[in-house]
């Protein structure tokens, strides 16, 4: 950490919000010591084309224009004070509470370390925010998916991407192009939503299925996301099939029980010692997953392709032990 | 996020002086040890950030213009004394990812946390909200759904007066490994959320041992008036590394798994994984109860085979024959 850049940083910060007009580069260049020591023009354009930058990544609201009397080369920059301050913001005491316990959902470390400059800043304006104070039940945001930090720097700029994706069935992952409009949680899975480029239709994407890299597709505000556009709602026409099939199965008595809370009905089945479920089921594959985790206490009336689906499998986990 | 400050450079230190010089005006004095706690620095760092300031100030940078620092007071009792620095009184706004961070952080609050709790998140995110202005429109991209059960939510209600009373409870829980229906009585301990579901942490007088119940199989809970034993006042679990905890005692077993049952080493914590030529998996796990891996197996339905222990292989095929033999 160089202390003469912070200085530096600091002080063309100053110099840029306490002036009320627009500061020209060459007055900043008399102003600010290293400026004004710099060996060459060259030298001076480039440190504080750099400095600008530094400010800009922090947040900070440079502006650049000019007076009308001035010609073009004397456009100067200044920092508008209600632009880069923190409005006026007071908590009571239990509000304060939430948010240090807000500051404390996030288990990812770029979002954490993001809330935690948040609450610095809170501080910062006065209000008490005491991390420790209210020690309740709280969800917890995780996210290990690799790929997240990138899809949420996509989403917040709306970038385009491109990545590598798993289907359930496919062995190779393919190439995705994607316009990412949300990002979503949901029972602690991260999926993003978005225009699909290649099918020119939205979609939604499983980031623990996404295979290698993300990268970058084109710069910031390369898109924007139709007006109206509800990610919640979208997420729910995108999400697999409701549970709208049913399904007849037969089940040992006192067994199946997760099965048994779900079931629409139930009753003795013709077999003494089984009962009779009805059940609702969306994605045959899936819910014959299910199924097959209650080996012999369950047996598949209807439909016939779920029972189908069963043996089939069975036999496949017989043939591959015997093998 | 990769647009983060990265930590010890130039960028880092003039966020955190933005922050500090309107923290120490808005309080008057603080000492450097204080001002370090509560900027998560250390002392010393509290200390490089002030030698900066003392070069800072208003343009021409003369004697009237630099911000001023009680020296006396901070070499001899360590106590930070700014004057001069009206300029910056007030903290940069908060930028989009902060801003979004800490809505999103409120609004899974305002989704997962209690009733009770709900009424001061919505007041507290209200607020947040304008004071981040445009910055906080990021939020709106990102959503949050923790649990929406009303069931869950009901249960979670009475199990919150019993952790609060220090009250036992006696729960009809559904176990998935032992497919059954037990009746326990616990000394409920904390109520506690891991990977999108929620969790009472409890010593259970049935197994005499501390457990965690997924609320969404628990089918009923009655709050008793007996009071909670001695085993309530353990610490609540840190649940921050996830819900499995396989002990290094539990069965160690290696399952070969084709590519389209891959998820299993998202689901599970696995102790290994090696990619084979043909692009499935050998991937080990530790298996606390022999009768979970035979599940997970037939419902792999084919898609996975056991290759260690042989016992285990030889149990698999013997549940799926005897499925086959329901279907005549």
């Amino acid at each position: 950490m160089s202390a003469r850049k912070s200085e530096r940083l600091l002080n063309l910060l100053i110099a840029l919000l306490v002036s009320r007009t627009y500061v020209t580069k060459q007055r900043l260049r008399q102003v600010i010591p290293d400026y004004r020591e710099a060996a060459s023009d060259e030298a001076f354009e480039k440190m504080f084309e750099r400095d600008k930058e530094d400010l800009r990544a922090l947040g900070v609201p440079i502006e650049m224009g000019g007076h009308e009397a001035l010609f073009e080369d004397e456009q100067g920059y200044r920092i508008v004070r209600s632009a880069f301050e923190l409005p006026e913001i007071t908590l009571t005491a239990d509000e304060a509470a939430v948010i240090g316990l807000a500051a404390r959902v996030w288990q990812q470390a770029g979002l954490a370390s993001a809330t935690s400059d948040a609450l610095m800043k809170l501080k910062a304006a006065g209000v008490e925010v005491d991390r420790e104070a209210l020690d309740v039940a709280h969800p917890q945001l995780a996210a290990d998916e690799p790929s997240f930090e990138t899809f949420w720097e996509a989403v917040t700029q709306r970038r385009p991407v491109t990545f590598g994706y798993r289907t359930g069935t496919a062995t190779e992952p393919a190439v995705r192009r994607l316009e990412p409009w949300g990002i979503v949680s949901y029972r602690a899975r991260w999926y993003v939503v978005g225009r699909d480029l290649d099918r020119g239709a939205e979609r939604m994407f499983r980031l623990s299925r996404v295979v290698g890299e993300v990268r970058f597709a084109g710069p910031a505000g390369s898109f924007t996301v139709p007006e109206g556009t509800d990610i919640r709602e979208l997420t729910g026409i995108l999400a697999p099939p409701s549970e709208e099939r049913t399904a007849v199965v037969d089940v040992r008595a006192g067994k199946a029980v997760a099965l048994r809370h779900r079931a629409v009905s139930s009753g003795p089945a013709a077999r003494p010692g089984w009962d009779r479920l009805e059940l609702r089921f969306g994605r045959l594959d899936t819910f014959t997953d299910e199924l097959l985790g209650y080996g012999a206490d369950l047996v598949v009336q209807e439909p016939p392709e779920l029972r189908d689906a069963v043996v089939e499998h069975l036999r496949a986990v017989v043939e591959r032990v015997t093998a | 996020m990769s647009s983060r400050p990265s930590p010890g450079g130039s960028r880092t230190q003039v966020n955190r002086l933005l922050a500090l010089v309107p923290y120490l005006q808005a309080r008057g004095e603080v000492s450097v040890q204080e001002a370090a706690r509560e900027f998560g620095v250390t002392p010393g760092t509290i200390r490089r950030d002030i030698n900066v300031l003392l070069f800072c100030g208003l343009p021409g940078l003369g004697m009237g213009d630099l911000i001023d620092v009680d020296f006396d007071a901070l070499e001899g009792e360590g106590v930070i004394r700014l004057s001069n620095a009206d300029f910056l009184a007030r903290p940069l706004r908060l930028d989009s990812t902060e801003a979004a961070a800490l809505v999103v952080g409120l609004r899974a609050l305002l989704e997962g946390g209690r009733e009770a709790e709900r009424e001061v998140v919505a007041r507290a995110l209200r607020k947040i909200e304008e004071a981040a202005g445009e910055a906080a429109g990021v939020a709106a991209q990102v959503d949050i759904r923790v649990a929406e059960d009303p069931d869950e939510q009901a249960l979670g209600s009475v199990l919150g007066r019993a952790v609060a009373g220090r009250r036992q409870v006696r729960l009809t829980h559904r176990s998935p490994t032992r497919d059954e229906v037990t009746v326990r009585v616990v000394d409920p301990i904390a109520i506690t959320t891991s990977e999108g579901h929620s969790y009472l942490d409890a010593w259970c007088h049935l197994v005499e041992d501390r457990r965690l119940f997924r609320l969404d199989r628990v089918a009923d809970a009655e709050l008793l008036d007996t009071p909670v034993t001695e085993h309530a006042s353990a610490e609540p679990l840190d649940l921050s590394e996830g819900i499995y905890r396989p002990s290094p005692d539990d069965l160690l077993a290696r399952l070969r798994v084709a590519p389209q049952a891959r998820w299993v080493t998202e689901y599970f914590p696995v102790e290994e994984v090696a990619e084979e030529p043909d692009g499935s998996l050998l991937v080990s796990l530790r298996v606390g109860n022999p009768a979970w891996l035979v599940r997970l197996a037939l419902r792999l339905g084919g898609h996975a085979v056991v290759v260690e222990p042989e016992e285990l292989a030889e149990a698999v095929r013997r549940s799926a024959e005897e499925a086959l033999s329901n279907y005549g």
